[in-house]
């Protein structure tokens, strides 16, 4: 299940269900977690249950009786030891602060109020580290509510910002120092969603809940990542596509010279700014995989454009061909003997994403729409690479690999190609050129390269004369499915000699590839060349460099080869329409509206 | 009125995974299976959130059962 596309409204009001359905699942990996809460801890325990569920553990939780989080884990921590955690949770806030420097504090005591209210948090540390053998995860503090003091509460000794800042700076200074102390960046999380956002207190005064939903959310989140990590189950492979995804624009039509990347364009800025993102985490030990529909020598000549920040040398992958991507990603995870729920897989194509998703269970694959310059928000919020300290390796590794991989082959998938297409709901309008369409029928004609049989072009006076004549059928298709509709995309230009029509045009924009869509146009095709008088179909086949994936277009759908010129290798295609049955199965056709 | 008992039921039906649960105007904690302080929380805060308002400090003590709550969402509406 992927409660990622739940709404956050959603998630709280489904949340007993989804607890219900997500630990009946097989192979879930025990963890216990003590949580100590300075405030009200159900609602964001709730939601990290779940995440948790949904990232494949079974948590069983232990929560201090309410603000008892000093009491429980130093006076009386006999339930803490009997609980025998493998996590302890300090969610402690701001409000938990015990004795905050007075307003007329001065610089000489200042730093006496940061040690003593330290001491209290050192105690918590040290008592747990000696009755349980647990890893602690430290909330630091998100910034006060209120600024007393204006800008000066950052800058006076008896400002409540200097403090709470102070108090971050020594927790971390803790944990880097044990590795058994994991700090938890409250702050940084706060700041992401804005403080207003952030604190509750209607629901503060009513019941102790000190944030709003939507911070416990941020906060359960980036638990989630937190123990993620720990059992070393964080990612460590990022998938990428490439046209509209690490760079602008469709390499194969448009040639490497046109590709949007470097610092021409606004769009081409943004191109260059998700590289240097994908860079840096490949900097920082994260691998690099392509992932793409091109021909492989014309995809990497992308990464020789001078302007591109990622080189060939920065993936440890590379896989560009015209097969289905999770297929490809499957090869990818054998090649670098890593499993695929260590992948993150980002593309701006919603279908590829969809099906990449639906048929491989634990990978990563992020909605991030098809704006470049979100996509790293968007990975960077997923928090998919969160790293550890290397003391997690305590923590049974082997044992959870193993579960995950019970748990895969479980997991539903399509049961074939079909299904998934079925899945997509597909609906496509096939008709004759109209003059609404000849300037985009002109366009597509013009810079369609990939799929494409004769690489003819016709000027846009040309494309309307054709519109006219009855010796040609035009027909162009516009195909729309689940995630929103593609436009006009396909042209079949068929001319009349006789009882054969020759086919003159067939093109296809790749972003609706293995669709069947080609199905659905030679029925269509049939259909008009029959009312027409036509007995057979020719087609021909025209090699150019950039139309290597329609060499095979006229044999997979039947014809019967005739002749091949053995200078230019432009093959002629046949096919008698007399016994034709129509084929399209997964796509459903609009009535064409005449009039 | 009948509308809001029945978006009302829907959230309890939620909140409480009881999908079969009904709810009249007067069901209240006390014959509500599972509707316990905490379940109140979470369903205030789902309601809240459905209908886009807020209850005051101090409103929530006074609801006996789900008719007074049906008046008070209705009030609120109406004076949005």
């Amino acid at each position: 299940m992927t409660i990622d596309r739940l709404s956050l409204d959603d998630l709280l009001l489904k949340r007993k269900k989804l607890r219900r359905e997500l630990a009946s699942e097989d192979g879930l990996h025990p963890v216990r977690i003590a949580v100590l809460g300075g405030s009200t801890t159900n609602e964001v325990v709730d939601l990290l249950e779940i995440f948790l569920l949904a990232a494949g553990f079974q948590p069983t939780f232990h929560p201090s009786e309410y603000g008892r989080f000093y009491e429980e884990a130093v006076l009386e921590p006999g339930d803490l030891i009997a609980f025998a955690p493998d996590i302890v949770y300090l969610h402690t806030s701001f409000l938990n602060v015990q004795s905050p420097p007075p307003v007329h504090c001065s610089e000489a005591e200042f730093q006496g109020y940061v040690e003593a209210e330290l001491g209290r948090y050192r105690r918590i540390w040290e008592s747990i580290e000696r009755n349980v053998s647990a890893q602690i995860v430290q909330n630091n503090f998100e910034l006060p509510p209120y600024a007393l003091l204006g800008n000066l509460d950052s800058v006076s000794s008896g400002g409540m910002s200097r403090f709470l800042l102070a108090m971050n700076m020594e927790f971390a200074r803790a944990a880097a120092a044990d590795s058994r102390l994991l700090l938890h960046d409250v702050h940084s999380l706060a700041a992401r969603l804005g403080l207003d956002r952030w604190f509750d207190w209607d629901r503060y005064f009513g019941y102790k809940i000190l944030h709003t939903p939507e911070a416990n959310c941020a906060l359960a989140r980036s638990l989630t990542a937190v123990v993620r990590a720990l059992y070393g189950r964080s990612r460590k492979v990022l998938v990428l596509d490439l046209d509209n995804t690490l760079w602008g624009g469709v390499i194969g039509d448009d040639g490497v010279d046109k590709i949007q990347i470097g610092r021409e364009t606004p769009v081409a800025e943004a191109y260059t700014a998700f590289q240097e993102y994908c860079l840096s985490l490949q900097h920082r030990g994260i691998l690099l995989a392509v992932c793409s529909k091109n021909n492989e020598e014309v995809a990497r000549q992308g990464f020789e454009h001078p302007d591109s920040v990622l080189k060939l040398e920065h993936f440890a992958a590379f896989k560009a061909n015209w097969e289905p991507k999770h297929e490809n990603i499957l090869a990818i995870a054998k090649e670098l003997n890593l499993g695929v729920d260590s992948f993150v897989f980002v593309d701006d194509n919603p279908a590829e994403r969809a099906i990449v998703q639906a048929q491989i269970p634990g990978i990563a694959v992020p909605e991030v729409g098809a704006e470049v310059s979100q996509y790293a928000a968007i990975l960077d919020r997923g928090r998919y690479f969160e790293p550890v300290s290397m003391s997690a390796e305590d923590l049974s590794r082997a044992e959870l690999y193993q579960h995950n991989a019970a748990r895969a082959s479980a997991a539903a998938t399509f049961a074939d190609y079909g299904e998934y297409l079925d899945s997509l709901e597909m609906v496509a309008e096939i008709d004759r050129f109209k003059p609404v369409y000849v300037d985009r029928i002109a366009q597509l004609t013009n810079k369609t390269n990939q799929f494409n049989l004769t690489t003819r072009r016709y000027t846009l006076a040309e494309m309307e004369a054709i519109a006219q004549d009855s010796t040609y059928i035009g027909l162009y298709g516009k195909l729309s499915d689940r995630f929103g509709d593609n436009g006009l995309i396909t042209i079949v230009l068929g001319r009349r000699e006789g009882d054969i029509l020759h086919l003159d045009l067939w093109l296809m924009s790749c972003r609706v590839l293995k669709r069947d869509m080609e199905l659905a146009m030679l029925d269509a095709l049939v259909e008009n060349a029959r009312a027409a008088g036509a007995k057979s179909l020719q087609g021909r086949y025209i090699p150019t460099k950039k139309n290597g994936m329609v060499a095979d277009h006229y044999e997979k759908l039947g014809f019967d080869p005739v002749s091949t010129d053995p200078e230019t290798q432009t093959s002629i295609w046949s096919l008698d329409i007399s016994s034709y049955i129509p084929r399209n199965r997964h796509i459903k056709i609009l009535e064409p509206v005449h009039g | 009125m009948d509308n809001i008992l029945a978006e009302l039921q829907d959230i309890f039906r939620d909140i409480l995974d009881q999908p079969d649960l009904v709810l009249t105007r007067a069901s209240n904690a006390a014959n509500v299976e599972d509707w316990d302080s905490l379940a109140h929380i979470n369903l205030v805060t789902s309601i809240e959130k459905h209908y886009k308002i807020k209850f005051a400090l101090g409103e929530l003590q006074e609801l006996k059962d789900v008719g007074d709550m049906i008046d008070l969402i209705q009030a609120k509406l109406a004076a949005k």
